[in-house]
């Protein structure tokens, strides 16, 4: 048993090599995720939040492939990844209470967590702003000839908007050490892909751009794990970046007004992603 | 001291900076190899190379977005905005994300992020690349705005927003990029952000102007003869009330010369701060001189009119210093109407 009952992120991180608590992590996101919608539903919390459960095998894997000095961007559906890179359940689950002790002190809120220790930007609240933001951390990297990489984590619903194809032609053009994750989780705020997009595989988008695109069962750590290490050894390699489409589901609403009533019930299990 | 072209100043700071700190990078739409299109990068690529200046994609939103991130693991970007009307579709980028990441990382984060871009009217480009948008930024916290007059200000406010640890954009007026001016270069050449200069003194009225209107300001003066004192704001956010009160409390009375339409100016802010914190030394109703509130023309002659000439502005400040009385602007007086 490895249980990690260290408050520091570093650790935390590092502790993620081991599967039993990979296992931990993924449970502790879940059981958090529940407690932050049960935190709205008493009226503990004011504002909005969304929730990433169906998403934390993608967290998970993504934190073990990179290194802390490596460069993360996510999204207002952060919770997760702030986790899984090792930050504490203290400090995110302060700053989504607005609380001085919280990550960026309370200001930020659950769309806005933090911490330059582990690599994570701000996360972004604007569908797509984070694509371009991650292609800059990387062309840092490039001109400092520095081996860390960027990665940038979004929606399905972000690659509608110029900011993707602006980024991956940029990273492209450029060979920039990135890797663009699409977290394909079905919706896009309160609509499925098949309402907003002409295709549902979007990996193939990447071969406009003349980069790998590489779909994978988002859901499973060891296939998510051994997509990534590939399109991050290629980054760290300097062979430019690739698209990745992790195929997720999310299992919440858009937020915490929505209840997902638009949509039929699945049946997953945070367990069953873990042990695939 | 060297006498030099705007758009030279422009080249001497960018390559000053890039000696002096090697985290200092320029890119935007052919600043390489064609050395700008207004030659403010010109030999730059050839003495810092391809990889610290590039050719970008006409793509806004990604290279500006691309900036911000390089500066957030301590690069320092220069970007180049063509024209000051692109920056319309990579406003995220800098409006919600670069302003705000030092806030939202509680101050861990810093921008040092600086964007270059050209504006104003007088080169007949036309209705959509003759703009001056600074009110777009002003309203930002977290973004610093500033505005060159001549080849001094255009150096040494250069110099000191890429020092800058946050996000600055620097409006250069299009038109003044050919102009030559007398240019301190180095540490003595650096302008400090957030300082007005007073240009020319006086004591009968305090002329606040900014960008190209400043030499517009000191022709008018000049034609007036005595008593008109000009202020260069200089820069627009933070603006230096100081500079701007202790003139009104000399002159008593303010006018503000703006290049843009009159609604939402950033010479209101200024008469509204100055008038709430110096009322009683005000000895007649300060007033702003503006464009008319309509897209920039084309016709040589309507453009010529759009933004305030000398001619109107000395029309403007003459009758208010002999009646006290505030002039209409000369399309209400012509009997113009939309």
């Amino acid at each position: 048993m490895t249980l990690v009952r260290s408050d520091d992120p570093v650790r935390r991180r590092e502790a993620l090599r081991d599967p039993v608590a990979r296992y931990e992590r993924m449970y502790e996101i879940r059981r958090f995720e529940d407690r932050v919608n049960d935190l709205f539903a008493r009226g503990a919390i004011h504002g909005t939040t969304h929730l990433c459960a169906g998403q934390e095998a993608l967290d998970v894997s993504l934190a073990l492939e990179l290194r802390p000095t490596d460069t993360v961007s996510a999204t207002y559906r952060g919770h997760g990844i702030a986790l899984a890179l090792g930050m504490t359940v203290h400090s995110v689950l302060a700053e989504i209470m607005g609380k001085a002790d919280g990550c960026t002190g309370g200001v930020g809120g659950s769309m806005h967590l933090s911490d330059p220790d582990v690599g994570l930007l701000p996360t972004f609240a604007i569908v797509g702003a984070g694509l371009p933001v991650a292609a800059g951390v990387a062309l840092a990297y490039q001109t400092r000839g520095e081996d860390s990489v960027a990665v940038c984590v979004f929606g399905d619903g972000a690659a509608n908007i110029g900011a993707f194809h602006e980024a991956l032609n940029l990273a492209a053009v450029w060979k920039l050490p990135v890797v663009f994750i699409c977290d394909n989780n079905v919706y896009a705020e309160y609509s499925r892909i098949d309402v907003t997009t002409p295709l549902s595989d979007l990996y193939r988008r990447a071969g406009s751009y003349d980069i790998p695109g590489v779909p994978v069962d988002g859901m499973d750590v060891g296939a998510t794990r051994a997509v990534l290490a590939e399109a991050v050894a290629r980054a760290r390699a300097g062979d430019g970046p690739t698209l990745v489409e992790a195929k997720t589901y999310r299992f919440a609403g858009h937020s915490r007004a929505d209840q997902a009533t638009y949509r039929p019930r699945v049946s997953w299990s945070c367990g069953a992603s873990a042990t695939r | 001291m060297v006498r030099m072209r705007v758009r030279q100043a422009i080249a001497a700071a960018l390559a000053d900076a890039m000696r002096e700190d090697g985290s200092v990078m320029l890119f935007g739409e052919d600043v390489a190899a064609a050395e700008g299109p207004f030659k403010t990068s010109e030999g730059l690529l050839a003495e810092f190379g391809p990889l610290r200046v590039r050719d970008t994609p006409i793509s806004e939103m990604g290279f500006v977005g691309a900036a911000v991130g390089a500066a957030t693991v301590g690069m320092r970007p220069v970007v180049e905005i063509m024209f000051m009307e692109f920056l319309g579709v990579a406003l995220d980028q800098l409006v919600t994300e670069a302003a705000k990441f030092r806030y939202l990382s509680n101050g861990r984060v810093s921008v040092p992020l600086v964007v270059r871009a050209s504006t104003g009217s007088g080169l007949g480009f036309g209705t959509q690349h003759s703009q001056t948008l600074e009110n777009w930024l002003t309203a930002t916290p977290g973004l610093k705005v500033a505005a060159p007059s001549d080849a001094q200000t255009a150096y040494g406010l250069l110099r000191a927003a890429i020092r800058d640890p946050d996000p600055v954009v620097i409006l250069e007026p299009r038109v003044l990029y050919a102009e030559r001016g007398e240019c301190v270069t180095g540490d003595e050449g650096v302008v400090p952000l957030g300082a007005a200069r007073v240009v020319r003194e006086g004591d009968a009225v305090t002329v606040v102007a900014l960008g190209q209107t400043v030499r517009a300001a000191l022709s008018a003066a000049e034609r007036l003869g005595t008593g008109v004192e000009v202020i260069d704001l200089s820069t627009l956010v933070p603006w230096d009330r100081d500079t701007v009160l202790a003139s009104v409390a000399k002159t008593g009375r303010l006018v503000v010369v703006e290049e843009a339409p009159a609604s939402g100016g950033w010479g209101s802010e200024v008469v509204s701060a100055v008038t709430t914190a110096a009322f009683r030394a005000l000895q007649a109703p300060p007033f702003r001189v503006t464009a008319p509130d309509v897209p920039v023309p084309y016709n040589k002659g309507l453009e010529g009119r759009f933004s305030p000439s000398a001619d109107e502005i000395e029309y403007q400040l003459k009758t208010y210093l002999d009646t006290g009385e505030v002039p209409d602007p000369w399309w209400l007086r012509e009997g113009v109407t939309a």
